[in-house]
């Protein structure tokens, strides 16, 4: 996810500081990890640099003083621009599940002709799709909650059908586990 | 040393224990040697992919089918032994069963239908249609007391089925598939107010799917491959079975 654009999206409803940008960020993507104050501000300075955002006065509201930044027009075209771009179907975590695959069954096949123990590819597989159906359970207690609002289900099912693509892909890969180490080998 | 199922569930002793099951049809092997664990109150899904022995496993712990070898255990009872009668009585008080198709039936009112397991229980109508009413409303179809299956959808019927499967308050609910004719949204309502209401009520649930997004609603999972329990999917069944085997 894009921070600096995440950040522009909540500026655009009006100048805010950074401490209440992390908070609103923190509260609409409850499945992102949280935000590090440290990184709210330095997106913040980028986006000023880069004309995006600029320093709108500050306001100290009986504290310490803070500073409010607000959206420039540029901010708001490349916040149309980005907001419109079409994401990448691009894979997610199965090419690197998928190539820990075949190196295992490359480095097992090393390791039989030297006699030793190699790693077992299959074994790997059932210990990742363990750690999926964790990270699913998580996710689906969280949205079964009573009282989850939209935001957290929907977030959440984002990520599960993410997962359960995994899983799927596993779960067929272990079925194959064979046919596919025979390929390997002979290539 | 592997740990013991009093280290991994403290507190908690199992209530169905199965053991090296094994059952033929013809000359299919439907189970070769599966054995698991479903602790009370526990949500427990089985998954696997079609074949793989999901569906006998259900009916072997249920009591609908005797396997050919191996043994289920209830409460220290040895089902795979009980007499017709026994296991009759199981089904109508001790265990509840759901179906990828409610299997309703078709002529009864979704009260009716909720109402039957209580009647044969030898409960009295009056109470029996109160009680179905209750338990109507936990799952979200009291509106559909006088609706007829073929008048309702396939979640509001499998909520019904649902109701039908907990009126008794059984110990144990095995569901097979329950959300496997249902659409995302159906299903995830019906997976809810399962996992809810079993909750509630303390009952354990098997949970058969081959779908991980249904499976993500229990408390832990098993994988059945060609007839046995995946070593390794559930460390706590394969030390079991080989404590047992050994």
């Amino acid at each position: 996810m894009s921070t600096r654009h995440v950040l522009l999206g909540l500026l655009a409803a009006g100048p805010c500081h950074g401490y209440d940008l992390k908070r609103q960020y923190d509260a609409r993507f409850p499945q992102a990890r949280p935000l590090a104050y440290g990184q709210v501000y330095t997106t913040l300075q980028r986006l000023v640099r880069d004309g995006l955002a600029a320093v709108e006065g500050t306001d100290s509201d009986g504290g310490p003083e803070r500073t409010l930044y607000g959206s420039t027009d540029e901010g708001a075209r490349e916040l149309a621009r980005w907001a419109g771009e079409i994401t990448a179907p691009a894979p997610f975590v199965t090419n690197e599940i998928f190539a820990k695959v075949v190196v295992s069954i490359l480095v097992a096949a090393a390791a039989a002709r030297t006699g030793q123990g190699g790693p077992d590819a299959a074994a790997h597989l059932r210990a990742q799709r363990a750690a999926h159906m964790e990270r699913m359970r998580e996710l689906t207690a969280l949205k079964a909650a009573p009282g989850a609002d939209l935001s957290t289900v929907l977030s959440a099912d984002y990520a599960l059908v993410h997962l359960d693509a995994d899983v799927r892909w596993m779960t067929t890969t272990t079925a194959r586990i064979d046919t596919l180490t025979a390929e390997v080998h002979a290539a | 040393m592997s740990p013991s199922d009093e280290q991994l569930f403290p507190g908690e002793t199992a209530l169905i224990t199965a053991r090296g099951l094994k059952k033929a049809y013809g000359r299919t092997d439907a189970l070769r040697g599966a054995s698991l664990d479903l602790h009370a109150g526990e949500i427990l899904a089985v998954t696997g992919t079609s074949g793989s022995g999901k569906s006998t496993l259900l009916h072997c712990l249920a009591g609908i089918v005797r396997p050919d070898d191996g043994s289920v255990t209830y409460g220290g009872e040895r089902i795979d032994r009980a007499s017709e009668e026994r296991l009759g009585e199981l089904r109508r008080t001790d265990f509840g069963v759901v179906f990828q198709f409610g299997q309703l039936i078709p002529e009864l009112t979704a009260l009716d239908n909720v109402a039957l397991p209580l009647l044969l229980a030898g409960v009295r109508r009056g109470p029996a249609q109160q009680r179905a009413g209750e338990w109507l409303e936990r799952f979200g179809v009291r509106g559909q007391a006088d609706l007829r299956p073929g008048e309702m959808s396939g979640g509001q019927s499998q909520r019904v089925a649902l109701a039908r499967a907990l009126v008794t308050g059984p110990k144990a609910v095995f569901a097979d598939e329950p959300t496997g004719a249902l659409d995302t949204l159906a299903g995830e309502q019906v997976m809810t107010a399962l996992v809810h209401t079993a909750r509630e009520a303390g009952t354990a649930v098997l949970l058969i799917t081959h779908d991980a997004r249904t499976a993500a609603y229990a408390d832990r999972e098993v994988w059945l491959r060609d007839g046995v329990v995946d070593p390794g999917a559930d460390a706590v069944t394969v030390q079991e079975a080989a404590r047992h085997e050994g």
